[in-house]
C-alpha cells in the first residue's frame, strides 16, 4: 500500500483552512464584545452631554412658555387615562393577590397598608415611568428621529436655532415636572383600586380600609417616590431626544431608534429604581 | 466672498471632500454640479457651518466659520438662507409659522410686521393666502417654493439651493429655476446651488464647478463647461454611461 502524499497534502491544507476560519471566528469575539463595549459607553457618554447642555440652555435663556405647556399638556394631560388604568387595576391586583395569603392568616386588614406601601414606594413611580416611557418616549424619538432623517433638524440649525434649546429642554421640562405629577395620580388611583377590592369584595371596613392605608405611610416613603419619578423623568426624556437626534437611515432607521429608545429606557428606570431604592433604604436609613 | 481652502472630511473610512478648494464671488451664482453622493450637499453643510470639517477652512467675509464658536455662528448664519433638498419644513407648524420662523426667533419684530413680511415672501414665491395650511397639505413643489420663502425671510445675503429641481417635474422645475433667477436679480444675493440637472445649472449658473472624488476638477461659465475637454466633466455633463468616470475600477 502507498500513501498517496498529494492527496494527504491537500487534505492537510484543507484542515489548515478550516482551522483558520475558525480561529479567525473565535478571535472576533472579544473584538465584538469589546465594540459593543465601546458602542455602550459611547452611548452613554453622548446622553450625558446632551443632559449637560440641556440644563446649560434650561438655565442660560429664557423659557418658551408655550412649547413647555404645549408639551406638558401632550405628555401629562393626554397620559392621564392610561395611568388611571394602568394603576388602578394594579392596586386592584395587589389587593387580590394579597388577599389570597392574607385570608388564611386572617390578616386581611393588612391589605390596605401592603397595597399603599407597594404602590407609593414602588409601582407607582416604576410603572407610571414605564408606561410614559413606551408612551411618550417613543412619540418624542419617533419626532425627533423623522426631523433628523427630513433635515428638519438642520434646517433648524441653518436658521440659527439651537436644536437642543428648541427640542429637547421643553420637552425634557414637562417630563421632568409632569412624571412627579403623575405618580402621584397614579398612587391615588392604586390605592383606590385596592379600596375597590379590599371594601366591596374582602368585607373590609371603609374607615379601616383608609386608617390601614395612610398609618404605615411616612414621608420618606412619599419622597423617595417622587425622587424617583423625577430621576425617571429625566431618563426618559434624555435617552428619547438622545436617540431621536442621532437617528440615521431613513424610516427604517426612525423605527430601530424608537424600540431601541423604550428599551434602553425601561433598563435604565430599573436600574436607577434599584439604585435609588439602596441609596434611600440601606445607606441612608431615617 | 467666500473662500474654500483645503477643506477635508471624512464619515468613519469614507472621504468625502479631499482637499476642496473653491472660490465664490460675492452676488455671483455658483452652480455646483456632481454625481449623486459625491459630497454636494456635504460640502453646502460646511459653507453654512452645520458640519465642521476635519481639516481646512471655510472663510466667508474674511472668518474662518470653522473656527466660530456657537454664537459666533448663529450670528453668521442669519446672512445665510438655505433651501434643502425635502424643503425640510417643520411639520408641527403652519405654512406662515415656518416662513416667519427665524423673525419670531430672533427679531424684535411686531407680529403684524413679521406677518406681512411671511406675506411678502409667499407672494414673491407665487403663493400668497396659504399661511395657515400645514405642510402634509401641500404638493412636493409648493413645498419647494414654501423653503424657499423662508430662506428669504431674512433678506439673506447669500442662499443656498440643495438640488432644488430634484423631485419635481419638469414645468415645476423651471418655475424653481425662474424663481432663483428672479430672487437672484431682485435681492441682489450670491446664490449657491448643487444640483446634477444640467439644464438647471446651464439656466441659472453664472459659474459651474464640478465635484470630483472630493475635489473641484473644473470650474467656468456655463459656455466653457459646455465646451470643456476634460473627459470626466464631458462624461457628466453628456450624461453617458460609458467614460472615465464608469471605467474606474473600484
Amino acid at each position: 500500500m502507498f500513501l498517496n502524499k498529494d492527496n494527504t497534502s491537500h487534505e492537510k491544507k484543507k484542515e489548515l483552512k478550516l482551522f483558520g476560519e475558525k480561529f479567525r471566528e473565535i478571535e472576533a469575539w472579544p473584538g465584538a464584545i469589546g465594540e459593543k463595549f465601546v458602542d455602550g459607553v459611547r452611548y452613554i457618554g453622548g446622553a450625558c452631554i446632551l443632559l449637560a447642555q440641556t440644563i446649560f440652555w434650561l438655565f442660560i435663556t429664557p423659557l418658551k412658555k408655550k412649547q413647555v405647556l404645549d408639551q406638558m399638556d401632550k405628555i401629562g394631560v393626554n397620559s392621564l387615562p392610561i395611568v388611571l388604568l394602568t394603576s388602578f387595576f394594579t392596586g386592584m391586583v395587589l389587593a387580590l393577590q394579597s388577599a389570597y395569603q392574607m385570608q388564611r392568616m386572617s390578616a386581611e386588614m393588612y391589605i390596605a397598608s401592603l397595597v399603599s406601601l407597594s404602590i407609593v414606594r414602588e409601582l407607582g413611580p416604576v410603572l407610571t415611568a414605564l408606561v410614559i416611557a413606551g408612551r411618550v418616549g417613543a412619540a418624542i424619538t419617533a419626532e425627533l428621529g423623522t426631523m433628523r432623517v427630513t433635515e428638519q433638524i438642520d434646517a433648524l440649525e441653518a436658521l440659527a436655532t439651537n436644536p437642543v434649546k428648541y427640542l429637547v429642554v421643553p420637552r425634557f421640562l414637562a417630563l421632568v415636572i409632569m412624571l412627579p405629577l403623575l405618580t402621584v395620580y397614579a398612587d391615588i388611583m392604586g390605592i383606590l383600586g385596592g379600596y375597590v377590592i379590599g371594601v366591596f369584595k374582602l368585607g373590609i371596613g371603609s374607615n379601616m380600609y383608609w386608617k390601614m392605608t395612610y398609618d404605615p405611610l411616612v414621608f420618606k416613603d412619599i419622597f423617595t417616590g417622587l425622587i424617583k419619578s423625577l430621576a425617571f423623568g429625566i431618563i426618559i426624556s434624555i435617552v428619547a431626544c438622545f436617540q431621536g437626534m442621532n437617528t440615521e437611515g431613513g424610516a427604517e432607521g426612525v423605527g430601530k431608534a424608537t424600540t431601541i429608545a423604550v428599551v434602553v429606557s425601561f433598563i435604565m428606570i430599573i436600574a436607577a429604581d434599584c439604585f435609588i431604592t439602596a441609596l434611600f433604604y440601606f445607606a441612608f436609613r431615617v | 466672498m467666500i473662500e474654500i481652502i483645503n477643506l477635508c472630511k471624512s464619515f468613519e473610512d469614507h472621504l468625502v471632500l479631499n482637499n476642496l478648494n473653491l472660490n465664490i464671488k460675492k452676488g455671483e451664482t455658483m452652480v455646483i454640479i456632481g454625481r449623486s453622493g459625491c459630497g454636494k450637499s456635504v460640502l453646502l453643510k460646511h459653507i453654512i457651518g452645520i458640519m465642521k470639517p476635519d481639516s481646512g477652512q471655510v472663510i466667508i467675509d474674511g472668518v474662518d466659520i470653522a473656527q466660530l464658536e456657537q454664537k459666533g455662528l448663529n450670528d453668521f448664519r442669519m446672512k445665510f438662507g438655505m433651501l434643502f433638498q425635502g424643503a425640510a419644513l417643520f411639520d408641527s407648524l403652519n405654512i406662515g409659522e415656518n416662513v416667519g420662523f427665524a423673525l419670531y426667533e430672533h427679531t424684535n419684530l411686531s407680529k403684524q410686521d413679521i406677518e406681512k413680511r411671511i406675506n411678502e415672501c409667499l407672494a414673491h414665491v407665487g403663493l400668497y393666502g396659504i399661511e395657515h395650511l400645514k405642510p402634509a397639505e401641500l404638493s412636493g413643489g409648493m413645498r419647494k417654493r414654501v423653503g424657499l420663502a423662508r430662506a428669504i425671510a431674512v433678506n439673506p445675503e447669500i442662499i443656498m439651493y440643495d438640488e432644488p429641481t430634484t423631485g419635481v417635474d419638469p414645468i415645476m422645475g423651471d418655475s424653481v429655476n425662474d424663481l432663483i433667477i428672479s430672487l437672484h436679480d431682485k435681492l441682489n444675493v450670491t446664490s449657491i446651488a448643487v444640483t446634477h440637472d444640467m439644464v438647471s445649472a446651464y439656466k441659472i449658473a453664472d459659474r459651474i464647478a464640478m465635484l470630483y472624488e472630493g475635489k473641484i476638477i473644473g470650474v467656468g461659465t456655463p459656455d466653457e463647461i459646455k465646451n470643456t475637454k476634460d473627459p470626466v466633466v464631458k462624461q457628466f455633463i453628456t450624461g453617458a454611461a460609458i467614460g472615465p468616470i464608469t471605467d474606474k475600477k473600484p
